[in-house]
């Protein structure tokens, strides 16, 4: 909690610290954790901030002549130049390609000291999205939708046969059968609701098992 | 930031659904989220009410004061409706007097209130001509998930049906309840496509072409309408919204109280 | 201080204040964190007779564009009475009153935020009153500071504030309406309790400097109660098991 001291001399101050006369307090609410002798805090909330190199779901809400201005669901929105896409596009025909709208998968690359980002698209696997659905989460319960070296999302994924990717930023995006995007949203909502207890992934595990055997057999 | 640009994803998949018949959060197309209705919770107010709609939250406090009638009306109290959109509710309200879309609303309220003849304005008169009861009906958004017509209407609403006239404060009298003659029920549905889905969340809202808020009273009568949005309805339409309506307004008039 | 009619009393001549409570006690206070679906974060408090639910949006674009700051976020708040949240209807919209409060508790706020990690943002702090009962502004920045705890805020520490002032020649502690309107002194005070640092003062009235001291020490005593509500409230929030987060592989995945 905000203000609370974390004690231990032998530990250095990391994310979600401060240093007052010597000692490391909280500055965020959220969990301790020890790592490599940092102590940091995970955090139980918060707006999405950006850093390089974070995989994000964007939406197109601006159009320039030679650029689109991407919303990541960050305090500022980000520049995407026509030389950080993957197709050849002429001055002023940059409509043609993206429209306000569109939803991209997107890669932050660069971040400066004013907050003021870049994001590209030339990278592999990224492009614009379509058909499918988006569902929002706060950005701080990523990790746990995505779980310990990917172990929820791909039981999600095996258990619906959906196409999911996870943005950082907290956006998700799903495809696959209709009843089984709802499945997976709803799982996701799950994991969001109750991030922070005890035997949250078997209480997915027993939700997805029991949706998907009813609707397996004979599905629309 | 780009709150009010729906995704060209999330649209297909709204679309995508009702071409199936089906909504997002799985209900019927004339099924209303869970409501809950607090009433009292304001000492202040000489009646209030805190209503939800699903994710939608709203604060109603009724005041009352005396003051003079309108001339055209000399023997009736008077009733003023106001709605806050405050920034408080959604990162899309600005602060600032209310803005078209609010004082829309406050009027769609005021009007079903009024024509349906919930309050009987009559009663409320001290002296002809002179003094009568103004009443004053506030209403502040907390929480904005879609369909404010309908939560702030049922805010009123469960407010008036709480509200006890402060005769005594004023020395005219002893206290009483609010008279009331009718209960009006509004419903607000909206077409997207050739669907028309009641009670609309937020999401459904934004790809909403029309709406189309329907008051009536408790005999079955209209009593208001309005028709919002920049898109048409059929007269079909139309019909069969006012029909799905009335068939609404019972169950619901249970609710509210 | 609207007046002193001497033939209403405050304060029995057994020390009892007329709702019942000692010299130095608070009213009871009640706080609850994460009340509202939109904001970033929010917070509803009742403290005696006062409701106030406070809500956090950001760290967003600040509007107006001018008032960004290249270095810093800046933080503004609205504090805002319903107009049926006192006895005479209050015309909605800001008023002289609210626009000061709006600003000292603002600037007591930015002390706390580590505004330098948000730089040309503004993170918004919206303080709604629903029923006043003397004590608003320190209530309503009670509430805004575990609305920013939630809203997930790096922040230095939790802004508890009360009000102290004078009844009946009494000093006494978080004034009721009654003593706010007739008693003969009032000052709101927030302090970060560890620190002793005063984030929010005013005062109005007539004290002489021991009567400031002894409001002063009643003040930090009520400071730290009400800190301990504010975590509490925070801490109720995720039910804080000391569940097993931090071993997540953050890394993405893809289909």
């Amino acid at each position: 909690m905000p203000g609370d001291l974390l004690d231990g001399d032998k530990l250095r101050p990391g994310a979600g610290t401060y240093v007052e006369d010597g000692k490391i307090y909280a500055a965020i609410l959220g969990i301790k954790t020890i790592k490599s002798n940092y102590v940091n805090i995970i955090p139980m909330g918060g707006r999405y901030i950006p850093c390089v190199g974070d995989s994000v779901i964007g939406k197109v809400e601006d159009i320039g002549p030679s650029n689109w201005l991407i919303d990541i669901n960050a305090p500022h929105p980000a520049p995407l130049h026509v030389n950080e896409v993957p197709w050849r596009v002429e001055f002023g025909d940059t409509a043609r390609y993206m429209n306000v709208g569109d939803v991209i998968l997107a890669k932050i690359l660069m971040v400066d000291e004013t907050m003021r980002f870049q994001v590209t698209m030339k990278d592999q696997g990224l492009r614009k999205l379509q058909d499918g659905q988006i569902v929002e989460i706060s950005p701080s319960k990523v990790p746990r939708v995505i779980g310990k070296s990917g172990s929820m999302i791909q039981m999600i994924k095996g258990y619906t046969n959906c196409r999911i990717f996870v943005g950082q930023n907290g956006r998700i995006w799903l495809d696959g059968e209709v009843d089984n995007i709802m499945h997976a949203i709803k799982a996701i909502q799950m994991i969001e609701e109750d991030a922070h207890s005890f035997g949250l992934t078997e209480r997915v595990k027993e939700y997805l098992e029991g949706v998907t055997q009813q609707t397996s057999p004979g599905s629309e | 930031m780009s709150e009010d640009v729906i995704s060209q994803i999330k649209k297909g998949h709204i679309h995508k659904l009702l071409s199936m018949g089906r909504r997002m959060d799985g209900r019927a197309a004339d099924e209303y989220r869970p409501i809950i209705v607090e009433t009292g919770i304001i000492e202040s107010a000489q009646g209030s009410a805190r209503v939800k709609v699903g994710g939608t939250d709203v604060v109603v406090g009724v005041k009352m004061d005396i003051g003079s009638p309108f001339a055209d009306t000399p023997d009736r109290g008077v009733l003023t409706t106001n709605a806050e959109l405050i920034p408080l509710a959604s990162p899309t309200f600005e602060s600032g007097p209310p803005d078209p879309s609010a004082i829309e609303l406050a009027r769609v309220i005021d009007r079903g209130i009024r024509e349906s003849e919930m309050i009987d304005l009559q009663k409320l008169c001290i002296v002809e001509g002179e003094e009568v009861w103004i009443n004053f009906v506030d209403i502040y958004v907390l929480d904005y998930d879609g369909n404010l017509f309908d939560a702030c209407f049922y805010g009123a609403v469960a407010a008036l049906k709480n509200t006890i006239v402060p005769a005594e404060e004023h020395g005219k009298g002893e206290n009483y309840p609010m008279p009331l003659s009718h209960f009006p029920i509004q419903t607000t549905a909206v077409k997207i496509e050739n669907s028309i889905l009641f009670d609309p969340t937020l999401d459904e809202e934004k790809v909403a072409d029309a709406r189309l808020s329907v008051t009536t009273d408790e005999n079955g009568d209209l009593r208001a309408m309005q028709k919002g949005l920049a898109g048409a309805l059929t007269l079909d339409e139309v019909k069969s919204i006012i029909d799905t309506s009335l068939r609404l307004s019972k169950g619901l008039r249970e609710i509210i109280g | 201080m609207s007046g002193t009619p001497s033939d209403i009393k405050l304060i029995y001549e057994n020390g009892i204040r007329i709702d019942g409570r000692k010299a130095d006690e608070m009213r009871p206070l009640k706080i609850e964190a994460g009340v509202l679906k939109r904001a970033d974060g929010s917070a509803y408090l009742e403290w005696g007779k006062n409701k106030i639910i406070a809500a956090v949006y950001g760290p967003r674009e600040c509007h107006p564009r001018h008032m960004q700051n290249p270095a810093k976020a800046i933080v503004q708040c609205k504090y805002n009475m319903m107009s049926f949240s006192v006895s005479d209807r209050k015309r909605p919209g800001p008023d002289r009153r609210s626009i000061e409060i709006s600003k000292i508790i603002s600037e007591a706020l930015e002390y706390v935020v580590f505004t330098e990690n948000f730089p040309r943002t503004s993170i918004d702090v919206y303080i709604e009153v629903l029923q006043a009962n003397a004590g608003t502004r320190v209530a309503g920045l009670t509430a805004a500071s575990v609305a920013l705890a939630d809203a997930g805020i790096p922040m230095k520490d939790l802004v508890p504030a009360v009000a102290v002032g004078k009844a009946d020649g009494q000093i006494v502690l978080d004034l009721n309406k009654e003593e706010d309107n007739y008693g003969s002194a009032d000052l709101p005070i927030a302090m970060i309790p560890r620190t002793g640092e005063v984030l929010l003062m005013q005062m109005d009235g007539h004290m002489t400097m021991e009567e400031v001291d002894k409001a002063l020490g009643y003040a930090k005593k009520a400071c730290q109660e009400i800190y301990e509500v504010q975590k509490d409230a925070l801490r109720r929030r995720y039910a804080m098991s000391g569940g097993d987060a931090g071993e997540d592989d953050s890394s993405d995945e893809e289909a």
